[in-house]
């Protein structure tokens, strides 16, 4: 297996090689070799972290969770990690450069989940849970349709999300190394099998931890370097983004992303419980030691994800008049026309147009590292929803070895990996941070309801949950597929069905809905006997007795 | 894990004064944060130019940048405030009342 990674490992640095020698003839720019070679410094790099994890992941609670033992630190750093995604890094750039204040708004949004998760969810989801979160809503109720139906909506879940990472994968490779978009999804998406199949948790996690890193300073000096520009002076650079930007004064106003109230408040609700439903990240609480280390956790990592969303504001308003007035990022040298590489490259400019070629290749770097690493947690998490929930609970009734648990992860880790690679290539042309919401809002509308509907009310049952869980998953994907964004925009109908882009305002009381309706009408013994057991569940999640321990190594 | 144990920590008065105390707690702090996001929610779905104007007369500051600053601020804050109380005194508790039930076992 060593020999394998070592092998797949050398591949894919060859491959990145001989990719960018293979461009340098058909692409005006010139190859940026500063980019190339911290690529090529970051790719070894998490490969020896991989190899050295390869070493440690025996058990599949090393597999899933690290062994339980990551320290609140690290997990918070990772959350953060997993959390600001190269949608968040370019997407949310691109939007406050093109939107002004709207972007900001997105990203308080996106942020004031973190809160709720603390207070509400942290603890009870580290006592409850071991290492999905449908170990969680299938604690007291049916095993084998809970976990199925938690099972299916967290793969929607990760489809929706890949999508976004593999797209701004695809972008940035483009533009770098001015590699064909469809090769780049390919390096990304056998990259990130290498990390996962063979690393598990234990590498994903470190990965995780070094990007987050990276991103942090990358992004700290971007930042400092264009404040410079304008003197440190908020006020300077606002007055003169105004004055260059196509909206002018009213850049500093809500404005038509959020056009009207229902969209708005469909985006707040989505982009709030949707981080509490995402399963990459509710998966992160469980390879920490206990609940005091999971609060710990979310404290570390709301402090950065704060900490970076104001970053990137700052950049983007930079970006207005640093990249916006420099006709060198432009098609054909023209302002008026299209930016190179596409609108999510705007954060990529202004590293160039601030640091030189240097910053480019770092800043580059960090994205590429980003989305590897993002996308590796949306693959372990996908992966375990299959090996662990379908495979090993449903298909084995917990009868599978540990070994042929890994294996089945293995496997469907490769296979998620195809499928992203497919989706990247079909979905080219979206906007990355809008899709990144469209996640948020199934992952709302879908996983949320009934996680926290099992944590807190007694009375739910399995039907109820069957009902809420399914009912939410099937009214967010229409509700999305019949928006303009799929309906007209990919599939290129006249007039959208559903008038509404963010699904999450009708779709999360429906599932509620549905969860209340189901329970409360089921006469079963088998119900009855399942609101008997949250007595039982109820003091294991207040107390952590019975929680699942760390794995001693 | 014995139903048993659970039962005896439910009986606990301890785990009365756990439930109770951080429950009105955690709830608390989430209201105060569920009001204070949503209220800018409908803010800028009902009274979008209300965000627009600058905080005082000539500046570049906007009510909208000032608010949204202050609840990157504050909402981190709680989540300090939080896990500080969570992780000494209801930890401390509810290792109390696993302790109790063990003693009662033996």
């Amino acid at each position: 297996m060593r020999k394998l990674l070592t092998a797949l490992g050398l591949f894919s640095l060859c491959a990145l090689a001989v990719a960018a020698d293979a461009v340098g003839a058909t692409e005006k720019q010139a190859t940026n070799w500063h980019a190339i070679i911290m690529f090529c410094i970051f790719v070894a790099l998490t490969m020896g972290i991989t190899y050295w994890a390869a070493s440690r992941t025996k058990s599949t609670s090393d597999f899933y969770t690290a062994g339980g033992g990551i320290t609140g630190f690290q997990n918070g750093l990772a959350i953060a990690g997993d959390y600001m995604s190269a949608a968040t890094l370019l997407g949310l750039t691109a939007m406050v450069y093109t939107s002004g204040y709207d972007g900001y708004i997105y990203m308080l949004c996106f942020f004031a989940g973190w809160p709720i998760i603390l207070f509400l969810m942290a603890e009870r989801l580290r006592n409850l849970g071991k290492f999905t979160f449908s170990d969680i809503t299938a604690y007291r109720l049916d095993q084998g349709r809970v976990r199925t139906m938690a099972a299916i909506s967290s793969r929607t879940v990760v489809c929706f999300y890949l999508i976004a990472q593999m797209v701004g994968a695809g972008q940035l490779i483009k533009l770098l190394f001015g590699l064909d978009y469809n090769v780049a999804i390919f390096v990304v998406g056998i990259l990130m099998m290498v990390y996962v199949t063979f690393g598990g948790m234990v590498a994903t996690t470190w990965v995780q931890i070094i990007k987050a890193v990276m991103l942090l300073s990358g992004g700290t000096l971007v930042m400092l370097l264009a404040m410079n520009e304008f003197g440190f002076s908020y006020e300077k650079m606002v007055d003169q983004a105004m004055s260059v930007h196509k909206l002018g004064e009213r850049m500093m106003h809500p404005g038509s992303l959020l056009a009207d109230p229902i969209t708005a408040i469909s985006l707040g609700l989505g982009l709030m419980f949707g981080t509490a439903g995402l399963p990459h990240i509710l998966m992160r609480f469980f390879t920490v030691t206990d609940a005091k280390e999971a609060r710990k956790s979310v404290l570390y990592a709301s402090g950065f994800v704060a900490y970076f969303f104001n970053v990137i504001f700052f950049m983007g308003l930079a970006a207005i008049i640093i990249v916006g007035q420099n006709p060198e990022y432009f098609e054909g040298g023209d302002i008026s026309s299209k930016l190179i590489g596409g609108g999510n490259m705007v954060a990529m400019h202004l590293a160039k147009a601030v640091g030189g070629n240097m910053l480019l290749g770092f800043l580059a770097a960090v994205a590429f590292a980003t989305i590897l690493a993002v996308v590796s947690g949306l693959a372990l998490a996908g992966a375990s929803a299959i090996s662990h929930d379908i495979y090993a609970r449903v298909i084995k009734k917990g009868t599978a070895s540990e070994a042929s648990e890994i294996r089945v992860s293995r496997i469907a880790t490769i296979i998620l990996g195809f499928v992203a690679i497919v989706l990247g290539i079909m979905f080219e042309k979206m906007n990355i941070a809008f899709m990144v919401g469209l996640a948020f809002g199934v992952a709302a509308a879908a996983n949320f309801p009934v996680l926290i509907l099992s944590m807190y009310w007694k009375g739910l049952t399995t039907r109820g949950a069957l009902w809420g869980g399914y009912g939410g998953l099937v009214s967010a994907v229409c509700f999305v597929l019949f928006s303009k964004s799929v309906w007209v925009d990919v599939l290129g109908n006249a007039a959208p069905l559903f008038p509404y882009t963010q699904p999450a305002l009708f779709a999360m009381p429906i599932a509620f809905f549905l969860a209340w309706f189901g329970s409360t009408t089921d006469s079963s013994a088998r119900g009855k006997s399942e609101i008997e057991a949250f007595d039982d569940q109820y003091v294991r999640a207040q107390t952590g007795y019975g929680a699942a321990g760390a794995a001693k190594h | 894990m014995s139903s048993a144990m659970y039962e005896r920590m439910r009986d606990n008065p301890k785990f009365q004064e756990l439930v109770n105390k951080r429950g009105r707690f955690a709830w608390t702090l989430a209201a105060i944060v569920l009001t204070l996001f949503y209220g800018f929610v409908l803010i800028v779905a009902f009274a979008p130019e209300s965000l627009g104007n600058p905080i005082a007369e000539g500046s570049r500051w906007t009510v909208g940048v000032t608010l949204e600053l202050f609840l990157f601020v504050f909402f981190w804050v709680t989540t300090v405030i939080y896990v500080r109380r969570a992780n000494t005194e209801f930890d401390t508790l509810s290792q109390e009342i696993v302790r109790d039930a063990w003693k009662e076992e033996k």
